[in-house]
């Protein structure tokens, strides 16, 4: 990146890290965040996933300063930060909401923080330039807001997040309301943006596939705790449990109920198939077990796959894909698979699973093997 | 329900339009039959919301007529034209109970006691809400809200038509997948003609039997989810239809193969047309990674959950490639292979090569 190049490493604010140590918060009789402990590290996107209501906003509200906590600490840098107000904690916020003033040129709104901390009129204009370029806002810089599109829009926050150069920057659902593929455009830009910053960034999302498509690692998040952190993918792979495994899917991960007698387990449904490896060990008993759609084949993929009989609900075709939703047992199980598929609606269809994919878990969620 | 006739449609917002550019919508001319799904795609300013507003009545057009079957309605205002309406956010009464909601627009037309009963319970039924009849509207979650407002749309049996205007994009993600789903269940069992609205892609492919593409106020393509995905007529559909969109690379046209970068690369069929600008058009779901072909540098490998996505350079271009199985690392020196069934030419955006006749059928 030449842009980036003509200022030196010197001049940028390293962090060693972001850490909390069980905060949380409170507002009258309603917790939004249970105790939470977190060490957020720069160079990757820390993405926080979770749906509506599941506090990912109440998090990052806590760490830019906005919000009171209830208890816990927070540290920055190994500094104390936890009475520190906003404007001290050198942080930046991008909304779901283009935020921008409105009667400032988008030049200004780039350098509205720099002005703020009362930096020379040259090195504004180096930084503006420099972020201007990144976000490809160069043309653009003497307009008003309200002339940009809303990606440009958007564009000039982050902009204005990347000229300050701080040390933490939170991206709260930040192209939630661009259109579908300007988002896509976007959030592949953006690690390549933050990359080499220095600078701690977390990312919240409820959307399972933009966490894996952004990479780093991802805290996942349910009713006001992070219920596991660590590499996206791997997260994504082993799901320490099963709402885990349920925050983390899009179309929603296929579960249902089990017996395991012996060397072999027996679904709800009545499907059954002989253990391999650590599920062999456990014990006697009631477990659950889940799988993910890409998983469950409309057709035989391989010797050891077991044959799932269900009522075909719904079909969707999207070009390349096909899922269907079939009734096996009480409940309603997806097959996603690409390419194009027919089915019969309100007919019976035959279904594949190679159990090897399958993750079990015991009566309170816990992942078993 | 009624099949609905756009024919020969074109809107200026302006008194005098002196050129196409003056035109948000610049000529449409399509048949939905009656019962079908319909979804009109585009990106913002593409011209979707002009058209469905055409459509609706609140817009009449600066040219061309809207046939519901045979009638002429491109002068009639919106409460004359028989259509439901669903929008971005959920139109409910809050002080009324669910029931309620689903019955008022059955109630606003004179519709008997026991049919509304009927009627109410069916598509309660349908959208898994016979629970909450009784709940006052205001305490409900928005999906669940949105859901009502889809049923206030979907329970009168005697529309033209029902228009859905990004019905989901207030909806979180995982409830959005729930709600679409019921969506296409409802129109597999009610059978009226829906006409959806988005820029959403998935949205689009999932719910939609045919699929009209719009830029710039034109029609760039009308096909099947399929036929968009396999065959895109236009960049622009090749590009904004599938995640990632379509690689388009420059080329040099050469009879009934292309030059890429150096190297030769097979079509599926012979060129058509000269001049303009060429290039190479090819999903990234349709390039191979093999032991021979085209010499390329692995620049970035991103693990998507069900598959990866692999970025290479090969010479100055850069494309994608979308990969089952373990992929090639960072850095490495691999050689690509295009199917040649989907390998493409276009020219000034459009497609240039011609099917061969077995591969037609």
């Amino acid at each position: 990146m030449a842009a980036s190049s003509s200022l030196g490493a010197d001049d940028r604010i390293f962090v060693d890290m972001i850490e909390l140590f069980d905060v949380t918060k409170v507002t009258g009789h309603i917790t939004h965040i249970k105790p939470t402990s977190l060490r957020l590290l720069p160079g990757e996107f820390n993405v926080l996933l979770g749906a509506t209501g599941a506090g990912k906003t109440s998090l990052i509200k806590l760490m830019a300063g906005l919000d009171p906590m209830a208890g816990g600490r927070i540290e920055m840098d190994g500094q104390d930060v936890t009475r520190l107000s906003t404007q001290k904690r050198n942080i930046s916020l991008v909304h779901q909401f283009f935020v921008n003033y409105p009667h400032m040129s988008v030049f200004e709104n780039i350098a509205s923080p720099l002005r703020v901390a009362g930096m020379a009129g040259s090195e504004v204009q180096g930084r503006v330039e420099e972020a201007a370029d990144l976000l490809q806002l160069r043309p653009m810089l003497n307009r008003k807001p309200q002339e940009l599109s809303g990606g440009q829009q958007q564009r000039t926050a982050l902009a204005r997040a990347i000229a300050k150069e701080s040390r933490a920057v939170f991206l709260d659902e930040p192209l939630a309301n661009l259109d579908y593929k300007l988002r896509e455009e976007l959030r592949e830009q953006l690690p390549e943006l933050f990359a080499g910053r220095g600078a701690v960034v977390v990312y919240a999302t409820s959307e399972p596939e933009e966490a894996l498509l952004l990479g780093g690692k991802t805290a996942l998040m349910e009713d006001g705790r992070v219920t596991q952190f660590g590499p996206t993918s791997e997260i994504y792979r082993n799901p320490e449990n099963l709402s885990a495994a349920r925050v983390f899917s899009d179309p929603p991960i296929n579960v249902m109920g089990l017996t395991k007698q012996g060397g072999k387990v027996v679904l709800d449904s009545g499907a059954e198939w002989a253990l391999s490896g650590a599920a062999k060990d456990l014990a006697d008993g009631a477990y659950s077990v889940a799988v993910r759609p890409h998983r469950v084949l409309p057709y035989r993929n391989g010797d050891s796959d077991v044959e799932l009989e269900g009522r075909v609900i719904v079909t969707e075709l999207s070009g390349s894909e096909s899922s269907a939703h079939f009734q096996l047992g009480d409940v309603a199980w997806v097959s996603l698979a690409a390419g194009v598929h027919a089915y019969e609606v309100g007919e019976s269809h035959a279904f594949y699973l190679d159990p090897v994919h399958c993750r079990y878990f015991a009566p309170d969620g816990r992942r078993v093997a | 329900m009624a099949r609905i006739t756009l024919s020969n449609l074109k809107h200026s917002y302006l008194d005098a339009p002196s050129g196409p550019d003056d035109y948000a919508l610049k000529e449409i001319d399509v048949t939905w039959r009656d019962g079908g799904a319909y979804a009109l795609l585009g990106p913002s300013g593409c011209g979707k919301s002009t058209l469905l507003n055409i459509i609706s009545g609140l817009l009449a057009p600066s040219e061309g007529r809207v046939l519901f079957d045979e009638a002429d309605v491109t002068g009639l205002p919106p409460d004359k034209r028989n259509i439901a309406q669903v929008f971005q956010f959920p139109v409910i009464y809050d002080t009324m109970t669910v029931r309620q909601n689903l019955a008022f627009p059955l109630k606003n037309r004179g519709v008997d006691e026991a049919t509304i009963a009927a009627r109410v319970g069916e598509i309660a039924e349908m959208l898994d809400v016979t629970e909450m009849l009784d709940t006052r509207a205001a305490g409900l979650s928005p999906d669940n809200k949105q859901k009502i407002s889809m049923g206030r749309g979907l329970v009168r049996d005697d529309v033209n038509a029902v228009m859905f205007d990004e019905p989901l994009t207030v909806i979180d993600p995982h409830l959005k997948w729930v709600l679409r789903s019921k969506l296409k269940e409802l129109h597999q069992r009610v059978k009226a003609t829906m006409i959806y609205v988005t820029h959403d892609q998935t949205e689009a492919l999932t719910f939609a039997d045919e699929v009209v593409v719009m830029q710039d106020g034109e029609v760039v393509q009308i096909g099947t989810p399929v036929e968009l995905f396999e065959r895109p007529q236009h960049t622009f559909v090749g590009h904004f239809i599938g995640s990632p969109g379509m690689n388009v690379l420059p080329c040099e046209a050469r009879g009934d193969h292309a030059v890429f970068e150096g190297h030769d690369v097979a079509l599926e069929g012979a060129v058509t047309g000269d001049g303009g600008l060429v290039a190479l058009g090819v999903r990234p779901e349709h390039v191979a990674v093999t032991d021979n072909g085209i010499p390329a540098t692995v620049t970035k490998v991103s693990d998507v959950g069900r598959h990866f996505v692999v970025e290479a350079r090969v010479g100055a271009s850069s494309l994608k490639a979308v990969l089952e199985e373990t992929p090639p690392e960072q850095g490495s020196a691999v050689h690509l292979a295009f199917a040649p069934e989907k390998t493409r030419v276009y020219r000034d955006g459009w497609i240039a090569t011609q099917r061969s006749k077995e591969a037609q059928k």
